[in-house]
């Protein structure tokens, strides 16, 4: 049949136009479908393997969905404690100061249990890179509430929905981390749209960039979603996303370095 | 910088230990009585001389993965508190034997529990030779009784770690922190160059990936790496085992004390002798690996054994599992932040174990 033909003919290894990025492993990813997780690895490795970093990259997976990441990308990994990445990469750097370090956190990990190392990684300004996945829920232990979860959003430990008079309002921590004078580039994205996919791989290649200058912390959020425990199909999730926690969580740049803003700099001359 | 006699605290000396040891990183966090290493290391700057980084941490357990870190990649690094701060620390040191890393941990013991005093105890003996953190684990447990050893054991500590690629503490208390000794200090190493093979430095084309974890979802391979991790411990029971003597070849009765309470018990001996009793000290140097075969065999020879610790009784626990009921063992101890004195230690020998 002419179709058959036409399948055979598309995939020929001449043909293809999309395939596996080398740094990409050949492990099936642990993944839920639909998950935001798997489009931001793939866009770390595009740019580690553009940016040629394979040999100078050491990242340092979370606790969360993402634990297993170590086993995605091929390249050197430390598995951190639950929110102590940060603490980890602030040795790493300060001993290997011309390799790039990464860390890569989800909400609960960042922004509950590893606030203080989150929060005063940035204050010193150690010169590495968070990359921080935000899909305001706890997915690997089953969608407990996280310091994300939105107001009134349910979860398995806010069955009725997030009262904020007693569970809290949710962090928004990316906003925090921007004020302090330790961060050179802060900035929240999304995956959710292709168009989105593009800018949050401009925005990491920018911060992959900025590690090599030395002047302070990149923080790259990315709002994300989590269809399993948001109980929606992927499709759903990323309207959801859009609709709901976009609005909280706005998108775009939260802080740039001066140079890039137009602010005369303390710019040195070459 | 060559061999050197200086009169410092054993705090002071286990800083500049680290630097002349060839360190590459210290991590740490106020808390008394230890806050003088940090101050050593910050007023020392070693990063100007050697390159070895030292930097306050936001907490203790943010330091201690900070040294998780430095550890991943080869690095020689270690970290200081006192059992407070030791306590917060235990996340991050189980994760480091599960991960197999070196470093090296040095605990200022003060009384507790809780935030308890700032004074001299040994009431963390459980935590620091039974695991401490969750899991199956060991550490490597010096335990000092002068300052000459809180250097000496910066460097014997380092070696243990990277050759067991185990983490070592050092067992230290507020009293041999604080007090000022003479102390000979080694000429200064150069910081390792070598880069093991199992470290975090970026992957380069010629090897795989390096993956520093203690994770592992398939219990079968999680019980694997148990046995692993048993084998080596019962390696280093086997090789490591490390005590001291004094005056125990014709002894009737034997003391059994570690760190400041066997300095105690020097005196005791001594008094004890001059009173007519055939008293013995053993030392233990090692806690994890504890000279078991030692005392079971010194239990062939003497009538009894006093166990003096400054804690409510737990080295005498692994005493008598030595001895096996072969002879009575009791234990004398004093508590939060006490310090026995040489009489008493002669007058709860007598009572508890002479008899009469």
């Amino acid at each position: 049949m002419a179709e058959a033909t036409g399948i055979k003919e598309i995939i020929k290894p001449e043909n293809l136009v999309y395939e596996r990025t080398s740094i990409m492993t050949e492990n099936i990813l642990s993944y839920c479908p639909g998950c935001g997780h798997g489009t931001v690895h793939r866009i770390l490795a595009e740019i580690i393997d553009e940016e040629g970093l394979q040999s100078e990259t050491i990242g340092i997976s979370p606790v969360g969905c993402s634990v297993l990441l170590y086993n995605f990308l091929d390249i050197d990994w430390q598995e951190a404690a639950h929110g102590r990445a940060p603490a980890l990469a602030t040795a790493i750097k300060r001993l290997l100061p011309d390799k790039f370090v990464f860390t890569y956190q989800g909400d609960g990990d960042l922004a509950a249990i590893g606030t203080a190392e989150t929060i005063h990684t940035c204050n010193r300004g150690e010169n590495i890179l968070i990359i921080f996945i935000n899909n305001g829920i706890y997915g690997m232990t089953g969608g407990q509430m996280a310091p994300t979860t939105l107001p009134g959003m349910k979860s398995s430990t806010s069955p009725y929905g997030r009262d904020v008079k007693t569970m809290g309002n949710p962090l928004r921590i990316t906003d925090i981390v921007a004020t302090l004078p330790g961060t050179y580039y802060v900035t929240r994205q999304s995956v959710h749209t292709p168009a989105n996919v593009r800018k949050t791989k401009k925005a990491m290649r920018k911060a992959v960039q900025y590690q090599k200058l030395n002047k302070g912390t990149c923080l790259v959020e990315i709002v994300s979603n989590c269809p399993s425990n948001w109980k929606m199909t992927p499709v759903q999730s990323n309207k959801w996303l859009e609709e709901n926690m976009l609005p909280y969580y706005p998108l775009g740049d939260l802080k740039v370095p001066e140079e890039q803003a137009g602010t005369p700099a303390n710019t040195k001359s070459e | 910088m060559e061999r050197e006699l200086r009169l410092m605290k054993g705090n002071e000396a286990v800083a500049e230990a680290a630097i002349r040891a060839g360190a590459d990183g210290y991590f740490g966090y106020p808390i008394t009585p230890q806050s003088e290493i940090l101050e050593y290391l910050m007023e020392a700057n070693p990063y100007e001389t050697t390159g070895m980084v030292v930097l306050q941490a936001e907490s203790e357990i943010a330091a201690i993965n900070m040294v998780y870190g430095g550890a991943g990649c080869g690095k020689k690094v270690l970290t200081t508190s006192s059992s407070p701060g030791i306590s917060l620390k235990q996340e991050g040191i189980t994760y480091i034997a599960g991960a197999e890393l070196p470093c090296l941990i040095v605990n200022v013991v003060r009384g507790g529990p809780g935030l308890g005093t700032i004074q001299p105890a040994q009431s963390d003996y459980f935590q620091a030779v039974k695991g401490g953190g969750h899991g199956d684990y060991h550490l490597i447990v010096l335990a000092p009784a002068s300052v000459q050893e809180m250097a000496d054991f910066v460097g014997l500590g380092f070696d243990l770690a990277f050759k067991y690629r185990n983490p070592v503490m050092i067992l230290s208390d507020g009293a041999i922190g604080q007090m000022m000794e003479k102390v000979w200090l080694g000429p200064r190493q150069e910081r390792s160059k070598t880069v093991p093979d199992w470290a975090t430095t970026g992957k380069p084309p010629t090897r795989k990936r390096n993956i520093i974890t203690s994770l592992d979802l398939d219990p079968n391979a999680q019980e694997i790496f148990n046995l692993k991790l048993i084998a080596k411990y019962n390696e280093i029971k086997e090789k490591e085992v490390r005590y001291e003597e004094f005056q125990c070849e014709d002894a009737e009765y034997l003391l059994v004390a570690y760190g400041t309470s066997a300095r105690v018990c020097q005196k005791s001996v001594q008094m004890a002798r001059e009173a007519g009793m055939k008293v013995g000290l053993l030392r233990p140097i090692t806690l994890f690996p504890f000279p078991t075969m030692r005392i079971r065999e010194l239990a062939g020879k003497v009538k009894g054994i006093l166990s003096v610790e400054m804690n409510a009784g737990q080295m005498v626990e692994d005493v008598q599992l030595a001895v096996n009921g072969k002879v009575p063992v009791e234990h004398y101890g004093r508590m939060g932040g006490m310090i026995p004195t040489p009489d008493e230690v002669v007058d709860n020998l007598k009572s508890k174990i002479i008899g009469g």
